[in-house]
């Protein structure tokens, strides 16, 4: 199995050739297309050979630059020529790289606007749990790992008898909301404890999966491998109101 | 009603709102003085809040008024949330915006275009986030979705308006082959002469 990683450094094709043409302090209305054309394709090499995803834009672009490279190494057609205005081959991606760069500008700009926005702070702040503490989501993986740990704190004799459908995800899934609107904050394990045996256990953890796939809760911990708690999703719930 | 009565009343419902208020709303609300005196006072109110030293500010978001808190004092704020204000936009998404908010509405074939690549999982990211949304279908062949950006979208940027976004031609370029959307190449003067 092979892992593909994207190259994020260009966002595509287009910022590859700016970034050429930045770096070879290049006048973007006379591009050398030849040499231009070398170095892109060396780029689109040393991507291979980091096994990089090349995505087939890059690949338009290297055509587009062979084509004009060619057409400018031809002698112009007799036919087709006007005395006057003999149209430049290179016109036309000229032209998308420079509505791409103010474009690209425009990007920067908003990403200062961004990052002045965010040093003002209004009462929309998100996710407001217990100001000072951090908190982070907790991944699918730290809830199973949490899981395996319930599992092996139930003691064996508990499964002897086979309980037929007493406990369902769906009246779990009811009587969590039920518990999160007396107990806004619900640790994962605390849930578990009183659990008579392992389906009722099965079906909590199925029920706090379904209420995170619904968006309805938030599972978050304060550090890693520490105890999960589970949140109601209060944006959610106002987002539906 | 008092001047003083009216602005502290203005003042709480600011206070209050997780959004920016609207001059209609806060009319509606007072029921009696006009927008243009609305307007004034809150203006006024503005200017107290920097003058006192306090370390809120009256900022214009989104046609609106909201508070917000003076930006010297973030490195305290973020202490307390944060979570608040650490994920930011990546950099295709800040490209594919600046494409929707100078051309809307505008088609992912056409973002395509200038942008040189698939647009489907930014166009995704950028919905999930409300900063854009589907305005409906140009009556061309295909009838592709158009896309606009947001009320979001301003605010998330601190914008009043679009007509605050610098003109394309500022940058260095001579072209002339991109055109501006309407709303944006109305009053120009105006809108731009701010800055």
């Amino acid at each position: 199995m092979s892992y593909k990683v994207k190259l994020d450094v260009f966002e595509g094709p287009l910022d590859l050739l700016l970034y050429l043409i930045k770096k070879n302090e290049i006048d973007i209305y006379d591009i050398p297309i030849a040499a231009i054309t070398e170095q892109y394709l060396e780029y689109l090499e040393l991507m291979r050979m980091l096994d990089l995803n090349i995505a087939g834009e890059f690949l338009v672009i290297a055509a587009t630059l062979i084509h004009i490279k060619s057409k400018m190494l031809l002698p112009p057609d007799e036919k087709e020529l006007l005395p006057e205005e003999e149209e430049d081959p290179r016109e036309e991606l000229v032209r998308r790289l420079v509505e791409y760069k103010k474009f690209k500008e425009v990007a920067g700009i908003l990403q200062g606007l961004e990052g002045q926005r965010k040093k003002m702070f209004t009462r929309d702040i998100p996710f407001e749990v217990e100001p000072g503490e951090v908190f982070f989501e907790a991944s699918l993986f730290d809830l199973i790992a949490a899981f395996t740990r319930v599992l092996k704190d139930v003691p064996k004799e508990m499964f002897q008898e086979i309980i037929k459908d007493e406990f369902t995800v769906e009246q779990k899934v009811h009587d969590l909301l039920h518990m999160l609107v007396v107990t806004p904050v619900i640790c994962l394990f605390e849930l578990f404890k009183n659990s008579k045996n392992k389906i009722e256990i099965i079906a909590t953890f199925l029920a706090v999966l379904e209420l995170i796939r619904l968006k309805e809760i938030i599972v978050a911990q304060k550090k890693n491998f520490s105890d999960i708690e589970i949140i109601r999703n209060e944006k959610h719930r106002l987002n539906i109101e | 009603m008092e001047k003083t009565q009216i602005k502290n009343i203005i003042e709480a419902m600011l206070f209050v709102s997780d959004k920016p208020l609207f001059l209609n709303e806060i009319k509606s609300v007072l029921e009696g003085p006009e927008a243009d005196e609305i307007k004034e006072v809150i203006d006024e109110l503005a200017g107290e809040f920097e003058t006192q030293g306090r370390p809120l500010r009256i900022k214009e978001i989104a046609g609106g008024y909201q508070i917000a808190t003076d930006p010297v004092f973030a490195p305290w704020l973020k202490k307390l949330y944060k979570t608040a204000g650490s994920d930011r936009l990546s950099g295709p998404g800040l490209e594919s915006l600046a494409i929707i908010a100078y051309k809307q509405p505008v088609t992912k074939p056409e973002i395509e275009a200038i942008r040189g690549v698939n647009v489907d999982g930014v166009l995704k990211t950028l919905i999930e986030k409300n900063l854009i949304k589907i305005m409906g279908r140009r009556e061309t062949v295909g009838r592709p979705i158009i896309y606009g950006t947001t009320q979001e979208f301003l605010q998330y940027f601190g914008l009043n308006s679009l007509q605050e976004l610098p003109k394309l031609e500022e940058f260095n370029f001579t072209e002339k082959d991109i055109e501006l959307p309407e709303h944006l190449q109305s009053n120009e003067d105006a809108a731009y002469g701010t800055k």
